[in-house]
């Protein structure tokens, strides 16, 4: 009995040794729960409310591009697409494979793919497929399951209901760069699929555009499903950009110039309105924003017919026959010529130990101003342009509106060259010579415009008062631009009279382009074709005869100029046809320039004033 | 004798209904608590539905209760007679499950019965503490002083916490061993032997890691460095503290865990229950549900204190210890104090194993409890 109560006694001592040490044990639990729940609670409940809530950018909707009329020349479309997060998909590859099934994707979609993941940070998404018809959209998002990483995605698309009608102007989107991403801190650029303007109006105008991005504070659980919305700021949609075009009219355009490499710029003489632009071959708007493969993002590069580039714009070519209004204009102003003088056109004039040819080998006889403009006669340009100077023509030239460019939005435009004795040396290291200047007054030689120009200078001569200035964008966001600068031209009324009065008779009996009249209905056009040589015709070409011309090949061949206003006694619109390589003005750009305002003529796009909207509110009052 | 007068009436037995009624009654309620919390909890973790788990988790509940109220109807001399039988079972089984256990889980840990699939390696830790407890029993106190006295104890406990090692399940075998070696040490043996052995297993870890699966190395390393990798194994330990820290006071109201209705709780309905409670109920909830626990383990303590049989003593305090392992080492997990062991807390945890456990220490306790007056002489269980 006396060690049992040893061993009873042994036993309580150590039973409260190991209960009080429980019980120490379970205080030190409630420590630390008094520390994590009290003392560090709300470091915890920050971060508890980081695993909650996850903030997702809304996509703005990018502003419409809208024609003259309120026609849509750029809008956007729902669009069912894929990204993949890299951070989530574990294996890759593994999720790419199992997509395939379901979705096939072609070996060079997988390497841009595998580019991209490579480039940027794994829990950026990356666009897998865009575009998708519903019935792949749904096949994916039931396998979803089995396609870690991969995230279904309805939104927007930028679609271009006419991409190649207008593909030049409205330009084109493209996915967002690093670059624009460092450049810019805007947060919809982190957005899966997101795309900015890369080429005409879209890029100039893709701020305004662009719009302001919302969000939408979202409860999520562990998977990132979106349990509910807790917050949402709602983003501004973009801009609406409402141009001066009139897409009936630039769709008749596109049809026109069909095969050709050409580019037409149609105004309005009174306020400078383009009313059509365009330029072939070109491409289509929504090619850009469904992505080339490698063989036609090159053949569009390398395309000798430069499809890329905006010819109205940024094609540069000698003006051409078209250039004597200019040169006539300079000389009636200096009054080296009195407009009834006639001067004999032999086919050839000579000029210290060269000879200049007209076109018309066995001369054009006695002319005077007005025949000149009509029949084009080479002869008396010649000697005209002697008498007056590059100096003054080029003086001309500008107040046209040649040698500069214009800001109507759009990128990459070209100013033309109107060449002087100073940039002569400049660029040559010599001299002058008066030989220079008898082939500037037909347009050819170191003079340059584009086609925008011509058109601008058409149209100036058409209006004879004001130096308008050519606007594409009439109003951004309901907010109408300002009217470019309405400058009067210091040009004399009776020389006005007598190029407007060649440039009828262009279209009449024995002019350049006769078959290129308007017909009936008491239409009128005046106008000026063109020819201009890309290369020097050889005295052995001479010499064989020149109705073998036209067949040499493509590059080597004249580029085909017209312009026109009508209608000719109340000149409204004026026009400008390029097409390059296309041989005679009168035979290839006239007809073009005939059918074009024929068309303008039947639509007569400025009776009707271009679309404004007002903001809403402003509505009320006009109603009220 | 005084101590006649104190431990009532010896060798009168009991009626069952007069053993139903020296049940403590209160104890018996705090249990039933514990385990409506964790039925309430289970709810919260289905989306406010008594299924899958909740309505499972209660009738569980009813059918261990009334297994415990049998087992503690039955004789301490009989449980004491059955002690080493029950614990061969119980290693039989633990063998059955090393050659025809079901997988599951990432180890080898159930036995398809066909009624139940039992987890034997859960209820050796019962039997662990009944052969030891019978053990003791038989021995003087000199005896038990004796060194050799503690070879055939450590091997009860080592050979199934060898086999559950091999399962692998590192949480019962720690628990395991902990519970044995707390019972030898309430038995009386040297207390200089638990400092020195307490040195020899810190200097024996190096070895041990050798040992170690690579999935308890890494939690092991995620345990010292939670933030070694925050979307792997860290993932679990640093979401579990987001929870129980943003619960805050008094939590975030029942069902409106965020870290818990979002999932990004890991394991919830099992090893982070707590979690879910501290989170929706607060410091206050959590401190709440330890007390409980204290209470039941108290219990345990206190009537091995008031027992006369060496056996009785052994059994209650060790059974209790163990009760207090799995709370211990759960709440200490979820709480980032010890490496993620995969450690229920009982009756509050979804699964039924934990709560067999849990319910026939109970019964055993109980059983302590109303019989605790018997005498047993060392030589014979009805002495």
């Amino acid at each position: 009995m006396e060690t049992e109560g040893d061993r009873f006694r042994l036993y309580t001592r150590r039973a409260l040794l190991l209960g009080g040490g429980q019980l120490a044990l379970a205080t030190v639990l409630a420590g630390r729960m008094y520390y994590l729940a009290v003392i560090e609670s709300s470091q915890y409940t920050m971060l508890a409310e980081d695993n909650r809530v996850s903030m997702r950018i809304l996509s703005p909707t990018r502003g419409e591009i809208l024609d003259r009329a309120g026609r849509q020349l750029a809008t956007n479309r729902k669009d069912y697409r894929v990204f993949l997060i890299p951070e989530q998909a574990g294996d890759m590859e593994q999720t790419l494979q199992h997509l395939q099934l379901v979705y096939p994707l072609t070996t060079s979609n997988i390497d841009r793919i595998k580019r991209q993941v490579a480039r940027q940070r794994a829990f950026l998404p990356v666009t897998v497929a865009e575009n998708l018809t519903w019935e792949e959209f749904a096949k994916i998002n039931v396998d979803i399951p089995h396609l870690p990483g991969i995230k279904p995605d309805a939104g927007e698309t930028r679609f271009y209901p006419h991409g190649q009608a207008v593909s030049h102007v409205v330009g084109y989107v493209g996915p967002v760069t690093g670059g624009d991403r460092s450049a810019d801190n805007d947060p919809a650029l982190a957005l899966p699929g997101f795309k900015v303007g890369r080429g005409g109006l879209e890029k100039t105008f893709d701020n305004a555009l662009r719009g302001q991005a919302g969000d939408a504070r979202e409860e999520v659980n562990a998977y990132g499903r979106v349990i509910r919305e807790l917050a949402r700021q709602d983003g501004t949609e973009g801009d609406e950009v409402v141009l001066t075009l009139d897409l009936e009219l630039q769709k008749f355009v596109h049809e026109r110039l069909g095969e050709h490499s050409a580019a037409v710029v149609v105004m309005d003489v009174e306020n400078g309105d383009v009313i059509a632009m365009h330029s072939t071959p070109n491409y289509d708007s929504n090619d850009f924003n469904l992505g080339f493969s490698r063989q036609e993002w090159d053949s569009l590069r390398m395309d000798n017919r430069h499809p890329l580039v905006n010819k109205a714009t940024s094609g540069q070519y000698p003006p051409g026959s078209t250039f004597k209004m200019a040169v006539a204009m300079a000389a009636l102003k200096a009054g080296v010529i009195n407009a009834n003088e006639r001067i004999e056109c032999t086919g050839k004039h000579e000029f210290g130990d060269r000879i200049f040819h007209c076109w018309k080998e066995d001369g054009h006889g006695k002319v005077n101003l007005v025949d000149a403009i009509a029949h084009s006669c080479d002869v008396y340009f010649y000697d005209i342009a002697n008498r007056v100077g590059i100096n003054k023509i080029n003086e001309m030239a500008s107040e046209l509106g040649l040698g500069t460019s214009y800001d109507i939005g759009l990128p990459g435009q070209m100013a033309g060259l109107l060449p002087t004795p100073a940039w002569k040396r400049e660029q040559y290291g010599t001299g002058w010579r008066a030989g220079e200047t008898l082939i500037v007054g037909i347009g050819q030689g170191a003079v340059l415009t584009t086609p925008l120009q011509l058109a601008v200078m058409t149209a100036r001569l058409a209006n004879g008062k004001t130096a308008i200035e050519p606007r594409l964008v009439h109003s951004v966001g309901g907010v109408v631009l300002d009217a470019p600068s309405k400058i009067e031209m210091n040009l004399n009324d009776r020389h006005l009279a007598y190029v407007r009065r060649g440039m009828e008779k262009v279209h009449e009996p024995g002019g350049t382009a006769y078959g290129s009249r308007l017909r009936g209905r008491g239409r009128s056009m005046a106008g000026k074709t063109g020819t201009s040589q890309v290369r020097a015709i050889t005295q052995q070409q001479r010499d064989e005869g020149l109705e073998n011309r036209g067949i040499e090949p493509w590059e080597e061949r004249d580029h085909a100029v017209f312009v026109g206003f009508a209608p000719a006694d109340n000149p409204r619109y004026a026009i400008s046809v390029l097409v390059e390589h296309g041989g005679g003005g009168s035979s290839v750009a006239a007809p073009i320039g005939k059918d074009i305002m024929n068309k303008v003529l039947d639509l007569d796009p400025s009776a009707t004033p271009t679309l404004s909207r007002k903001p809403s509110s402003s509505t009320n009052e006009q109603e009220a | 004798m005084g101590g006649s007068l104190m431990f009532g009436q010896k060798s009168v037995k009991k009626s069952p209904l007069q053993k139903l009624r020296d049940m403590n009654w209160i104890v018996v309620l705090v249990l039933v608590a514990i385990a409506l919390t964790g039925t309430a909890m289970l709810y919260s973790v289905a989306g406010g539905n008594m299924d899958p788990w909740a309505s499972r988790h209660i009738t569980r509940f009813v059918a261990m209760f009334l297994l415990m109220v049998f087992i503690a109807m039955i004789d301490i001399r009989w449980w004491m007679r059955f002690a080493y039988p029950l614990y061969f079972i119980g290693i039989g089984m633990l063998l059955w499950v090393e050659f025809a256990g079901v997988t599951g889980m990432g180890g080898t840990r159930w036995l398809d019965l066909g009624v139940i699939r039992l987890q034997p390696s859960e209820l050796i830790k019962v039997a662990v503490i009944l052969a030891i407890a019978r053990y003791f029993h038989s021995l003087t106190l000199f005896e038990t002083k004796k060194l050799t006295s503690l070879i055939i104890p450590l091997m009860i406990v080592a050979l199934p916490a060898v086999l559950v090692v091999r399962q692998p399940d590192l949480g019962t075998a720690i628990l395991l061993s902990a519970g044995g070696i707390g019972v030898l040490f309430l038995a009386g043996a040297r207390a200089w032997l638990f400092v020195v052995g307490f040195i020899l297993s810190i200097a024996s870890i190096p070895v041990a890691w050798n040992f170690m699966q690579n999935y308890q190395k890494e939690r092991v390393l995620t345990f010292l460095n939670p933030e070694r990798d925050p979307l792997g194994a860290g993932y679990q330990i640093l979401q579990s503290k987001i929870a129980l820290g943003s619960g805050g006071t008094w939590g975030k109201g029942f069902m409106e865990g965020t870290q818990s209705q979002l999932n990004f709780l890991p394991e919830m309905k099992t090893d982070f229950i707590f979690t879910v409670l501290a989170e929706e109920f607060g410091m206050v909830g959590g401190l709440g549900i330890l007390t409980l626990f204290m209470i039941v383990i108290g219990y345990g303590v206190v009537v091995s204190l008031t027992c006369r049989s060496q056996f009785g003593r052994l059994l209650a305090a060790g059974l209790s210890l163990v009760v207090f392992l799995y709370v211990f080492i759960n709440i200490a997990m979820v709480m980032g104090l010890l490496p993620v062991v995969g450690v229920p807390l009982p009756l509050v945890s979804y699964g039924g194993s934990a709560m067999m456990t849990v319910m026939i220490a109970y019964g055993l306790i109980f059983s302590v409890a109303i019989h605790r007056h018997i005498n047993i002489s060392r030589k014979d269980s009805f002495g």
